[in-house]
């Protein structure tokens, strides 16, 4: 038998980078995004498979090959088009997807550790070809349908889930009002992705584009607080949408937990990015300060948390993480950025008690030292305390960044909501539909915390049955 | 407009102000216990604030404020017509109000206006209420016309003596429970450590006690856990499964550091706003 000659790889195009050394400084976006010619080229090297199997690995089933094709082919307003047939946020996506268990996972150059950039070309499409209006972007025509005042629908929370909802809906001429406890919309999207990753001005375009639409935005209104199902239905809205996502932080139940120094990830970066706390005093929020500083977890939240002290003059950050660096579910280009940033790794431990000094302000935290042991549910090998094994660092900043729960405000005041035993809404997979009649729900408040683009892919599939419903003439598919 | 100031009502000069604000979503929610979180400018923190009345009617709820810092002090620029950039509301649990009998609504400094609303509450829902409230002179206890309303009784101590009994508020309690062995339940709002002693008082008499913790909140929302408290050694945020929680539990010296958390950095806001003003 021949041995079939090796195809010479031809590596990814690199994305253009700030400098590490300058970027640990500063807040600015640290991926700077392909120029024209790095796109064709990345484009060019895509093989147009028959058997596309990136698309199948995208959760909302962008039809990668065909817009990389045109890219390819520099069309790029149709690129945009294709791209935005089922990913209303595309400009968020490119950036924060984690693509490598995605479409690039699936993508055909994978084994050879060279998939298709799809998520910077993704980006590189939206930023280039931001449409000069709205409605042509959702809908392919020019002028958008007035919205139809009778129809109404509520969405409560302004993240991905109920931005999603809303572009498809209010693009099919329906009344949306979003409903945000915040005084800002956009979810995690403003509150927790740093400036650094998702620039707010991104989110911002989508945001303002909606509202060309006719979407109404109502800020610091608390669903089941401000307003509640009920009156919305008394009011003549046809359906609710629950998009609150999880925003509830879990803590490890440690002794110390409570010290002066202590932080749960949500709120650090909450302080910091959707009250500037990095711009005080100008900004009236402040942020507590840590020379040297832990982050508690292995995901994207803890490394946002680690990075963006780091950023405000840390001179030591550590991240904690229980089992080792192949398991932790950041996304891979965050933690290369992070570690090039400088942010040291301390893996197979897990914090065992936090202890201050006579203010009980926080200066130590001990932490037990982990194997990995037996695969546990998820597949993974269980980290397992290696009995006895224990040491100590200094530390006068630890940001705990372990996971977050359901939001309990809107459930805990709607007691006819279905929940499960974690306290997340069961929701119909089909169609979104939750225990209550024409209130449906999608996002981290279902699933719990997920991503970003699943938020999104909820979101649609409630709009579209809600179309189906109030609208049946417009359904196209 | 929604968030207008329609009336402001000055209490103690430069220190203490009612405002009434126009937000009817706010007002017609709103039940005793709630508060509000409120953002003046876009620059400005998130703070907290009880509501200390509401008037459906109207579509008004009433806030009373106590210049503390920058964000308090800023509020106090703010004048009948102006309007509050972000206000949020209502949060929190509300009070937990059933038919009991006698209820003694204990208020200290600006925390008599929070526990207003709390005996108002109870007022409505048929219980005799006894209000203690405690100022350090007469000219700065609050609602007291307001309590003599609702009150059967208005128990008054004050630190220096100008009205009623010389000293805490928690002595006039003490007394009243040694010699009243009718009362249902303890509500207390107040700084920290006259909530921490009403807790130690009202410990041997085995009577319901209820405090209001201010913990340092952010959102409001439960999505920070800034407000967290241990009660029974567990850990709750103030801002979802309370503000109020039974007195005997709460631990309050730990309160009393997590708010000193940010005092550097409070203390600079406000000299900064003060060189600006
Ligand atoms: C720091 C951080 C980094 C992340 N990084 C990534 C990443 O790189 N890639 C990725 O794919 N995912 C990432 N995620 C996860 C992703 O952001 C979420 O899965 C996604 O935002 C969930 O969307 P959602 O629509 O369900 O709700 P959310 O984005 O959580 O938004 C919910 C909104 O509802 C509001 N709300 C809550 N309760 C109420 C109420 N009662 N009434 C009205 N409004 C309410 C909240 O204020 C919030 O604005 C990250 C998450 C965090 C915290
Ligand atoms: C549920 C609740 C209800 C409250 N109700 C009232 C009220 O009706 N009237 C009133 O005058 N005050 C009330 N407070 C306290 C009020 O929120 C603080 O006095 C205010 O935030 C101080 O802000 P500042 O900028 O003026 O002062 P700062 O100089 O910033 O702070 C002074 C002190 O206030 C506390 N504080 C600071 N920031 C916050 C914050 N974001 N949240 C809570 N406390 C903070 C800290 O202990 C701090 O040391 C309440 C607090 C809570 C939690
Ligand atoms: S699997 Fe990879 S190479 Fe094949 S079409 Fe998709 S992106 Fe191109
Ligand atoms: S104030 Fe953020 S959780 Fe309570």
């Amino acid at each position: 038998m021949t041995k079939k000659r090796k195809r010479k790889i031809v590596p990814r195009v690199g994305m253009p980078m700030r400098d590490a050394v300058e970027r640990g400084k500063i807040f600015s976006e640290v991926a700077l995004g392909y120029e024209r010619e790095h796109a064709v080229k990345e484009a060019k090297r895509c093989l147009q498979c028959k058997k596309d199997t990136c698309r199948k690995g995208c959760p909302v089933e962008v039809d990668c090959k065909k817009f990389i094709n045109l890219v390819a082919q520099e069309q790029f307003e149709e690129a945009f088009r294709i791209i935005k047939d089922t990913n209303s946020l595309p400009a968020i996506c490119g950036r924060v997807c984690p693509q490598e268990n995605q479409c690039e996972g699936s993508c055909k150059l994978r084994p050879t550790g060279q998939p298709i950039a799809i998520g910077r070309l993704e980006r590189y499409v939206a930023d280039n070809f931001y449409a000069r209006n709205s409605c042509e972007e959702e809908t392919g025509f020019m002028e958008c349908m007035l919205p139809d005042e009778s129809l109404k629908v509520a969405a409560f929370g302004a993240g991905p889930s109920s931005l999603t909802l809303a572009g498809y809906l209010a693009a099919r001429g329906i009344k949306v009002t979003v409903f945000e406890a915040l005084h800002e919309p956009g979810g995690v999207l403003v509150y927790g992705i740093p400036e650094f990753r998702l620039p707010k001005s991104v989110v911002k375009r989508e945001v303002e584009s909606l509202k060309h639409l006719g979407v109404d935005f109502r800020c610091n209104f608390v669903g089941g607080m401000s307003v509640t199902i009920d009156e919305l239905f008394s009011e003549g809205y046809k359906a609710v949408f629950i998009g609150v996502g999880a925003g509830l932080p879990r803590f490890m139940k440690l002794p110390g937990e409570n010290l002066v120094g202590v932080y749960s990830a949500n709120e650090y970066l909450t302080r910091v990015n959707l009250m500037h706390g990095y711009k005080f005093p100008e900004y009236d929020t402040p942020v507590p300060e840590g020379k040297r500083v832990i982050v508690v977890g292995g995901g994207n939240v803890a490394m946002d948390a680690a990075r963006t002290a780091y950023r405000l003059g840390a001179s030591k950050v550590t991240v904690v993480y229980r089992r080792t660096k192949g398991e932790m579910p950041v996304r891979r280009e965050e933690l290369e950025h992070a570690l090039e940033e400088g942010i040291d790794l301390e893996i197979l431990a897990s914090p065992l008690s936090f202890s201050g000094d006579e203010h009980k302000n926080l200066n130590k935290v001990v932490l037990q030292r982990m194997e990995l042991g037996e695969p546990d549910a998820s597949g993974r090998r269980r980290p397992v305390p290696i009995e006895g094994d224990t040491f100590e660092m200094e530390t006068d900043l630890a940001i705990i960044a372990v996971g977050t729960g359901a939001n309990k405000v809107l459930t805990q005041t709607t007691p006819d909501l279905k929940l499960n035993k974690w306290g997340n809404i069961e929701a119909d997979s089909l169609t979104g539909e939750t225990s209550i009649a024409n209130v449906f729900a999608g996002g981290d408040i279902v699933t719990g915390a997920a991503t970003v683009v699943e938020a999104m892919g909820a979101g649609r599939i409630a709009a579209k049955e809600i179309l189906r419903r109030l609208k049946p003439e417009a359904v196209q598919e | 407009m929604i968030n207008k100031i329609l009336k402001k009502r000055i209490l103690i000069p430069d220190k203490v102000s009612e405002l009434t604000v126009y937000a009817p979503h706010i007002a017609k929610n709103a039940r005793p216990g709630n508060f509000v979180v409120l953002r003046l400018t876009p620059t400005g923190e998130r703070i907290p604030l009880t509501i200390a009345d509401r008037d459906p009617e109207q579509g008004t709820i009433l806030i009373v404020y106590l210049v503390l810092g920058k964000s308090t002090a800023l509020l106090d620029t703010f004048a009948e017509g102006d309007t509050i950039l972000d206000l949020c509301g209502p949060l929190g649990k509300p009070t937990h109000i059933t038919r009991s009998g006698k209820v003694l609504c204990v208020g200290g400094g600006t925390g008599i206006a929070a526990m207003h609303h709390i005996a108002k509450g109870n007022y409505e829902a048929g219980n005799q209420v006894i209000s203690v409230i405690g100022a350090r002179s007469q000219d700065l206890l609050l609602f007291k016309p307001e309590l003599e309303k609702i009150s059967a009784q208005v128990l008054v101590a004050t630190d220096d003596g100008s009205l009623g009994h010389k000293g805490f508020v928690t002595e006039v309690l003490k007394k009243y429970l040694e010699d009243n062995n009718d009362v249902h339940e303890v509500v207390a709002v107040g700084p920290v450590p006259m909530m921490k002693a009403v807790a130690g008082v009202t410990a041997p008499f085995d009577v319901r006690t209820i405090v209001s913790l201010n913990s340092i909140m952010v959102d409001g929302v439960g999505m920070c856990g800034a407000c967290r408290v241990s009660v029974k050694g567990e850990t709750f945020f103030a801002c979802v499964d309370g503000p109020e929680f039974e007195a005997a539990h709460v631990d309050f010296d730990e309160l009393m550091m997590r708010l000193n958390a940010f005092k550097s950095q409070e203390k600079q806001s406000m000299a900064l706003f003060e060189k600006r003003q």
